[in-house]
């Protein structure tokens, strides 16, 4: 088969899923079972859609749930990584921290949502410390096991060669822990997507998780369908757009082993 | 290369290890001089690797004195390449060195003809077979302006043919860059056919009960008889072959 007819095959097969998932839901509220206060129609969701978008709220809700995200997310990495790193390396900083470690993991970070309103009021910051205390845990935890889990054959080939200190960490350390890293990127970056709608509905006046409390508070059951579709585009987008890390040639090996 | 021929390059006198209650080495003495290749065989589980790491100083024994130049380079079972790197880049870090990019590039494009892998530069080792990456990671180590070169099994990971392949390669590498090897493997027909000294190793604690030495000078066949004879005599210590059984002696008509 030609690439272009198999590419269209594949686009196909892709959208039969939402077709269907579609046509079941405008079936469901075409035939009335539910009351139209309770279950939108896709055509009213997609007005909706169409209205907010055109009104700029929307827009203005995704870029402060993004930047949340993004200011939540970096800092997780910037400071778990080096974190993890130290763990991984360091049998006393892992007996010392692994514990903790693991419980503030366990810690549902939506039980922070009342400190968080407490001490940092409402607005971007809440936000962030929430995202940060449900991505930050997850990054050390999985660094520091790429780290303690990096074949010692490296560091002997690394030994040979007179590889050592900040070199070995730029030649050896980073790159060898870079394939597992990226997949814990993808993992917390929808995590962090999941805790910002969360963190955005109680504490916070703008945002997709303010969109989807303010739809609720008006019955607006179309527009609240309309926030969902897009957090749900969007962490999809997200996902996608980190996928993309994965195709760097230097780090192709850690998934095709 | 440092040091004339006879110079001892590696020696261990009484060199012991024990992991715990495991004695794994007892009183080992080695000497190796430069330009010697020695193979070590012995059992799975006899200190053959540990031997090798005290070598190389990844290990200090517990008794007795490891003398060893400070840099040498390793050859591993497999998977001693850095998968992040390229094939190019890999023996490139072998030529460290080389202080001039121009002349380590070159040299690098020299070391891959060598093994006939130039096509294959800017490949990473997860693409290329098992074979392949054991090629790059000799000439990565023969690129390298250190004498010792320590292989801890090196093809063992490979098929036969690669194997036989692979050790033909190796003879002919160490030619034409010299260096002086110890070879630990549990493949007496390669330590036979690559070795001037063939060393057995014995049950765990290991120590060092016998020594095979080989005249005819490397490279060699596998069906040398010199390597046939080396092998019956090695198999004949070891008591898997006992003189009775007597090889085919040269001239006399073998029976198919």
């Amino acid at each position: 088969m030609p690439k272009t007819t198999r590419f269209h095959r594949r686009a196909l097969i892709a959208l039969a899923g939402p077709a269907l998932l579609l046509a079941l839901w405008a079936g469901v509220a075409s035939f009335g079972i539910f009351p139209p206060s309770l279950f939108p129609h896709p055509w009213a969701v997609a007005r909706g859609l169409v209205l907010e978008l055109r009104s700029g709220r929307l827009v203005d809700d995704t870029i402060a749930s993004l930047f949340r995200v993004a200011c939540g997310f970096v800092l997780s990495v910037f400071l778990g990584v080096p974190a993890g790193l130290l763990i991984g390396r360091s049998r006393w900083a892992r007996e010392a921290f692994l514990p903790l470690v693991n419980f503030f993991r366990s810690l549902s970070p939506l039980a922070w949502i009342p400190f968080a309103i407490l001490w940092l009021g409402i607005g971007d910051p809440p936000a962030i410390f929430l995202i940060f205390m449900a991505a930050f845990f997850p990054v050390v935890l999985s660094t520091s096991a790429a780290v303690a889990n990096i074949p010692s054959v490296y560091f002997r080939v690394a030994r040979d060669l007179g590889i050592e200190g900040t070199e070995l960490l730029r030649e050896v350390t980073l790159p060898a822990i870079a394939p597992q890293v990226i997949t814990t990127l993808r993992v917390t970056s929808g995590l962090s997507w999941l805790v910002v709608v969360a963190a955005e509905m109680i504490a916070g006046r703008d945002g997709l998780g303010f969109a989807v409390w303010d739809a609720r508070n008006g019955l607006r059951i179309d527009l609240l369908g309309a926030a969902m579709v897009v957090i749900g585009v969007i962490g999809v987008v997200l996902d996608r757009v980190l996928v993309q890390l994965t195709r760097i040639p230097s780090v192709r090996w850690g998934y095709e082993r | 290369m440092n040091g004339a021929a006879g110079t001892v390059l590696l020696r261990m006198a009484g060199a012991s290890v024990a992991y715990g209650d495991v004695e794994v080495l007892r009183d080992l003495q080695l000497e190796v001089r430069h330009g010697e290749f020695v193979a070590v065989v012995g059992p799975s589980g006899c200190g053959k690797s540990t031997l090798l790491n005290l070598a190389s100083g990844w290990l200090k024994p517990q008794k007795g004195t490891v003398e060893r130049p400070e840099r040498l380079r390793m050859v591993f079972q497999q998977d001693g390449l850095f998968p992040w790197r390229t094939v190019g880049e890999n023996v490139r870090l072998g030529l460290r060195h080389v202080g001039d990019p121009k002349e380590r590039d070159r040299r690098a494009a020299a070391l891959l003809a060598l093994v006939g892998l130039s096509a294959f530069e800017a490949h990473y080792p997860h693409q290329l077979s098992g074979g392949m990456r054991q090629r790059v990671e000799l000439v990565r180590a023969l690129a390298g302006d250190t004498d010792l070169l320590l292989m801890d099994e090196p093809f063992s990971s490979l098929d036969y043919l690669t194997r036989l392949r692979m050790r033909a390669e190796l003879a002919r590498l160490l030619k034409e860059q010299p260096r002086t090897v110890v070879l630990v493997t549990h493949d007496i027909e390669e330590a036979t056919q690559l070795a001037d000294r063939v060393l057995l190793l014995s049950d765990r604690p290991g120590q060092i009960r016998d020594e095979v030495r080989l005249e005819v000078p490397r490279p060699r066949s596998a069906t040398d008889p010199e390597v046939v004879r080396a092998m019956h005599a090695i198999l004949t210590k070891l008591g898997l072959e006992s003189d009775l059984e007597t090889i085919p002696a040269p001239g006399r008509k073998e029976i198919a």
